[in-house]
């Protein structure tokens, strides 16, 4: 396939499959909180032009629907729960450590390199014009797997389940144009009541650690013994100025 | 023959007009900053009045310094001299080109930067050392993501020639190609690290702590202090120029004709004034970071230019 040869439209789509594939990395990169929602919910805009790109070239209209749904969760909804939710935590400002941000990102060039010869075999198989996208979304869901890996920080770890999920989204929309409807919908909802869960998770979690750092979770082990006992005090003496409240 | 010939003309012509051009960039980037941060401005020219004082400057040189000292100054100036030659500014087709690709271009700035850091071990105090060494772990780590970022293109064009590069693009159009935006974002971000500017290192401090570049000239004056000036304002060209022709060529004289050749030096001019601006802006917006955040600005600028790569590869299908 001659990259010249494409119309502006079907150039249009892989552009922005590119820089949703971009907003991934920035996600990993990215350390501060309110930056790495915005990125989020950047990320769901470009799927939505993606999706609306593919509806217009395919004629295919189920997809606006889709386009629709994504706009909603991806860059409104979810982005504004995660937003509210971390001003009332009071992390928005907050910065993680992350460890390695070179090496994470070679190991995210690494994933990339990974989905593009998993995709190989299907992308052979294929005869829709936007095949070659299939690599990206498998990319950004691994992407988004790493990220909750390597993240400490719970919200981060929910943000990357979220971009997980818009790659699983994308790889539908570019593989086969679309789930069918009702799939798609019961999906959105699942995302959307896992969100306000997580929202809810979250106070619990800080109201009985005092911390959303997954990391000091850890503390908890009876192997610890008697100090594991009195956490609060613990906690409290690991803080660093700026690190959650 | 004769428009062979003519072409060698032009590209003598050429190159010259660079080196005298670039002080002027350079005056200019200095003027517009200076308007942004609401200081009174130095005219535009003011960098050759700096280099004209330096030339007519009485030559000082400390007592151990080995003749390598002396011979840094032109063989950076000559380096530098060689690598604008090879960079089409107005005319696309430069003959010249065809003697070093764009490898040999980062091989050239990697002569300067080594002679430069050699010169600043040579005189022994301690802020020379320092400064090379800070400047070679900066290199070590701009060197691999400017080479992705050339091998990006050349797998495009097919050629690593930058005369053939440029005309590629300019024949085929305005594409919406992932993998060169990538990759120029990824250029820019080299190119503020090589040339030294916000946020890597601060071209007007000479604060200790904070010198990249600066505290490896620190020992040079008079005519040396101004070849070393002059050639660190070609390099800042060169990155201008590079990314102007990678991105947005239109303009460039293809023909040796008196109206392209015109045309090509009054775009070119405007788009040095527009880069010259987008750096000013980027500077006054832009902290400078600390020194070991510095790996991972070149990171990822690195990881941005595989990712041109690998969506060339994977998102053009490889042409």
């Amino acid at each position: 396939m001659e990259f010249a040869k494409l119309g502006l439209y079907n150039q249009a789509i892989i552009l922005f499959a590119a820089l949703a594939l971009l907003t991934s990395f920035l996600m990993l990169a990215q350390a501060r909180m309110l930056p790495l929602i915005f990125t989020f919910a950047w990320q769901g805009f470009l799927l939505t032009m993606v999706t609306v790109l593919v509806a217009m070239v395919t004629d295919h209209r189920d997809l606006y629907v889709s386009a629709l749904l994504t706009f909603v969760l991806k860059v409104v909804v979810i982005p504004w729960l995660l937003y509210r939710l971390s001003v009332r935590l009071q992390m928005q400002y907050n910065a993680e450590q992350i460890a390695h941000p070179t090496l994470l990102l070679i190991s995210g060039v690494v994933l990339v390199i990974f989905s593009y010869f998993v995709a190989k075999s299907i992308i052979h198989l294929s005869g829709l014009a936007t095949r070659n996208i299939i690599a990206v979304s498998i990319a950004i869901e691994l992407l988004g797997m790493l990220l909750m890996c390597v993240r400490k920080s719970a919200v981060a770890q929910v943000i990357g389940f979220m971009s997980m999920e818009s790659g699983i989204f994308f790889a539908a929309s570019v593989s086969a144009y679309g789930m069918p409807l009702i799939v798609e919908l019961g999906v959105a909802f699942d995302i959307l009541v896992a969100s306000i869960l997580f929202g809810v998770f979250f106070f619990h979690l800080r109201d009985s650690f005092g911390s959303l750092d997954v990391g000091q979770y850890n503390h908890l082990s009876e192997a610890n013994g008697a100090d594991a006992i009195d956490v609060r005090p613990v906690m409290a003496s690991a803080h660093t100025p700026g690190d959650h409240a | 023959m004769d428009s062979e010939l003519s072409f060698w003309a032009l590209a003598v012509v050429q190159t010259l007009t660079f080196i005298a051009a670039a002080p002027l960039l350079a005056g200019w980037v200095q003027r517009v900053k200076c308007h942004l941060q609401n200081r009174a401005a130095p005219a535009v020219w003011q960098p050759y009045r700096d280099l004209t004082k330096l030339f007519g400057k009485r030559l000082v040189v400390a007592h151990n310094a080995s003749w390598l000292f002396r011979a840094t100054p032109y063989i950076v100036f000559g380096a530098m001299l060689m690598a604008c030659a090879v960079v089409p500014l107005v005319v696309v087709h430069v003959p010249t080109a065809a003697i070093a690709d764009v490898i040999v271009l980062v091989g050239f700035f990697a002569l300067a930067r080594f002679f430069t850091a050699l010169a600043g071990l040579d005189i022994g105090t301690a802020f020379g050392g320092m400064g090379a060494s800070r400047e070679m772990m900066v290199a070590a780590l701009a060197e691999p993501a400017m080479l992705m970022v050339v091998f990006t293109f050349s797998m495009t064009a097919h050629t690593t020639n930058l005369s053939v590069t440029t005309a590629y693009i300019l024949h085929q159009g305005l594409l919406l190609r992932p993998s060169f935006l990538f990759a120029l974002l990824a250029l820019a971000m080299v190119a503020v690290a090589e040339t030294s500017r916000i946020p890597v290192d601060n071209p007007a401090t000479h604060l200790e702590l904070t010198m990249l570049h600066e505290a490896m000239i620190l020992e040079y004056g008079g005519r040396h202090l101004a070849l070393i000036e002059w050639a660190s304002q070609i390099k800042l060209m060169i990155y201008a120029v590079l990314l102007i022709n990678f991105s947005f060529p239109w303009g460039i004289a293809s023909e040796p004709t008196l109206q392209a050749l015109s045309l090509g030096v009054l775009v070119v001019a405007a788009k040095l004034t527009l880069v010259g601006v987008v750096l000013v802006v980027w500077e006054t917006v832009m902290a400078k970071m600390r020194l070991f955040r510095v790996p991972q600005f070149l990171g990822f600028a690195f990881m941005l230019s595989v990712l041109g790569m690998l969506t060339h590869v994977m998102l053009e299908g490889g042409n």
